[in-house]
């Protein structure tokens, strides 16, 4: 009978045999080939996988079938995606700047499968454990600005050029609520190691784990780090840097073929990425909710969450309509960074509301739960009101149309 | 309160979502080369001719007077007069077109053709799957692939094929009428030459209007 600590490792187990049976001096390199070759071909075929799923559940959504004409059920579909992409032309503008342009949806895809280092995808499975994983992670995923801004200004065109400033603008304006949301954890975790973070969440009281996001500073940090990994990512409805019907398709737009998939592959990376992120530090990595059900390998836990906040993702994305650039600026500035400070004032809270100060377990909990849910709750409420004063929202009136 | 709207409309899309599963006439998708719609009588695609009885060639409706040709806007008619003439459904002698050819690439529908024609000779079909992989000849439609019998035109436009119909039976009851005057007429006037095939007028067109309409 195999253990589930053996499921659990196999993967582990297996990378290491490899290893072990290579000549020593090669050791070092196969155990690096080995990893990166498995992130890349893991998170390409979710990035299949995940089109397919776009597509499909887009169409429900809208009442339509998508995409289900090739292979059973269209699972086939990103096949005829990938030779319809590499078969077509690649066209460059005469006018591009040729290096530039020949580059940018290379580093774009290099950084953002360079931020999967410090995942942990599983117990042991992470590439590289570093002490700063966090910094790492938001350091190189802010290189992505750089490569957006490499495609829309090398490729000499005035849409993508205001597709790429939107895109800078946007992605700075978020970063900033990206980062001090993550800055609650990081401070009652008190490292940066990613997989400390995990292994932090990964215990049990009460058969329930000690996810963050059960704490109410970690839901709503939760909550304020995936929308402004929707921004970072540029979905909709923050897409504005790709908008069709404004700037036809922004900074990618004098892109073609093999390298506007890239863009395409770059940008649900970025999207896994952050997600992953969001996963490590709020919802436990890979660790399960209830203890009883911790014999189920670490993997499949990951990337079960993964799925089910990238259908999060597409769910949003066939609700929302796109905002406009002020409302989009707006919201980050005066909503989401004011809010992403009070979720630290309530983890810092938190993290003094001791024992000692509320009481034994069970009331002591509670009251220590609702005093920091309040923290958050009233300021929102608060800062709901003022945004919204003066604005009334009435229906709309047609002179001509009915 | 702030985000309201937002979970509102989050329900709103998961109760399509996943009504979409299980209540099928939510979908309003028609999976197309499987299923089709019925389409609306009045549906139109392209022209075709129509003649009567069952030989194409003679019951040909088409008198080539060449009106459609002029009157088409993309000019995609091409019509070459017959140097003889045959009998009409009345019996009267017509003209008919010896090449009368459509390029279906460049028609676009409008129906101008069939409205200006007199003779009731030209119809719009319904057929819309053209497609083929010979883009000149496969485009341009002959006299022989674009002749089709009455009774097809009374599937596919039931109401305006009646419409049609009682008009031409009306015309034809009106000529031979008019053709039994004025053979009786004739037979009073001039007995002596009953059998004088090569006579004009009246006793020649009589003729025929019984020979060719069933
Ligand atoms: S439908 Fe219009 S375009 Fe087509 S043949 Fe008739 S007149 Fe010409
Ligand atoms: S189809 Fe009608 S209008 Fe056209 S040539 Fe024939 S009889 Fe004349």
């Amino acid at each position: 009978m195999i253990s589930p600590g053996a499921v659990d490792q196999v993967f582990v187990t297996l990378k290491d045999w490899i290893v072990f049976h290579t000549p020593a001096p090669l050791q070092t390199l196969v155990s690096i080939v080995i990893e990166v070759a498995t992130i890349i071909v893991v998170f390409a075929a979710l990035f299949a996988l995940a089109t397919v799923f776009e597509r499909k559940g887009l169409g429900r959504m809208q009442n339509r079938y998508g995409p289900n004409r090739v292979g059973p059920f269209g699972v086939f579909q990103p096949i005829a995606d990938a030779v319809k992409s590499l078969t077509k032309e690649d066209v460059v503008p005469r006018a591009a700047d040729h290096v530039v342009h020949y580059l940018a949806p290379l580093v774009l895809v290099g950084v953002v499968f360079l931020t999967y280092a410090v995942l942990p995808v599983g117990r042991n499975m992470t590439a590289v454990n570093l002490d700063a994983g966090v910094l790492y992670f938001f350091a190189v995923g802010a290189a992505t600005e750089l490569a957006i801004f490499m495609a829309g200004w090398s490729s000499h065109n005035k849409y993508s050029l205001l597709g790429a400033m939107r895109a800078i603008a946007q992605m700075v304006s978020y970063e900033i609520p990206l980062i001090l949301s993550s800055v609650a954890v990081i401070m009652i975790a008190g490292t940066l190691s990613t997989v400390k973070i995990v292994e932090l969440q990964a215990r049990y009281s009460n058969g329930l784990a000690h996810w963050y996001v059960f704490t109410p500073w970690g839901l709503a940090g939760f909550i304020l780090f995936m929308i402004a990994a929707t921004a970072e990512t540029n979905r909709s409805p923050f897409d504005l840097p790709e908008g069709e019907s404004e700037i036809i398709s922004g900074y990618f737009i004098e892109y073609s073929g093999f390298k506007f998939a890239l863009f395409f592959l770059a940008e649900y990376l970025e999207m896994f990425a952050v997600s992953g992120l969001g996963i490590t530090l709020f919802l436990g990595g890979w660790s399960s909710p209830v203890s009883f059900l911790a014999w189920i390998p670490s993997w499949l836990w990951f990337f079960g969450k993964l799925l089910a906040l990238l259908f999060a993702f597409i769910w949003v994305r066939g609700t929302v309509p796109r905002l406009r650039m002020d409302q989009l600026m707006n919201f980050a500035w005066k909503f989401m960074l004011p809010m992403t400070l009070v979720t630290i004032l309530s983890a810092g809270i938190w993290h003094f509301l001791t024992v000692a100060v509320v009481g034994p377990k069970p009331l002591g909990g509670v009251i220590r739960w609702l005093v920091c849910a309040l923290v958050i709750f009233v300021p929102y409420i608060t800062l709901a009101r003022v945004l919204e004063r003066g604005r009334r929202i009435e229906k709309r009136v047609y002179r001509f149309a009915e | 309160m702030l985000g309201e709207g937002i979970i509102q409309g989050l329900v709103e899309t998961a109760r399509n979502f996943f009504g979409s599963y299980v209540e099928k006439d939510r979908l309003t998708t028609v999976q197309y080369p499987e299923e089709r719609h019925t389409l609306p009588e009045a549906s139109r695609v392209f022209p075709i001719l129509l003649y009567d009885g069952d030989d194409a060639a003679k019951g040909l409706r088409c008198v080539a007077c060449q009106i459609c040709e002029k009157e088409c806007p993309p000019r995609c008619i091409h019509i070459e007069k017959s140097k003889d003439k045959k009998p009409d459904f009345v019996g009267k002698q017509q003209f008919y077109p010896a090449v009368f050819d459509i390029d279906v690439a460049v028609c676009m529908s409008c129906q101008i053709c069939v409205e200006v024609c007199p003779f009731d000779a030209i119809r719009m079909d319904k057929v819309y799957e053209l497609s083929t992989s010979d883009r000149f000849g496969g485009l341009l439609w002959t006299k022989e692939q674009l002749s089709k019998p009455n009774e097809y035109y009374q599937k596919i436009h039931p109401m305006e094929a009646a419409e049609t119909d009682e008009r031409r039976v009306k015309e034809l009851a009106e000529a031979q009428a008019k053709a039994a005057a004025a053979a009786a007429k004739a037979a009073q006037t001039a007995s002596p030459a009953p059998g004088d095939a090569s006579g004009n007028g009246a006793s020649a067109a009589a003729k025929p209007a019984t020979a060719v309409h069933e």
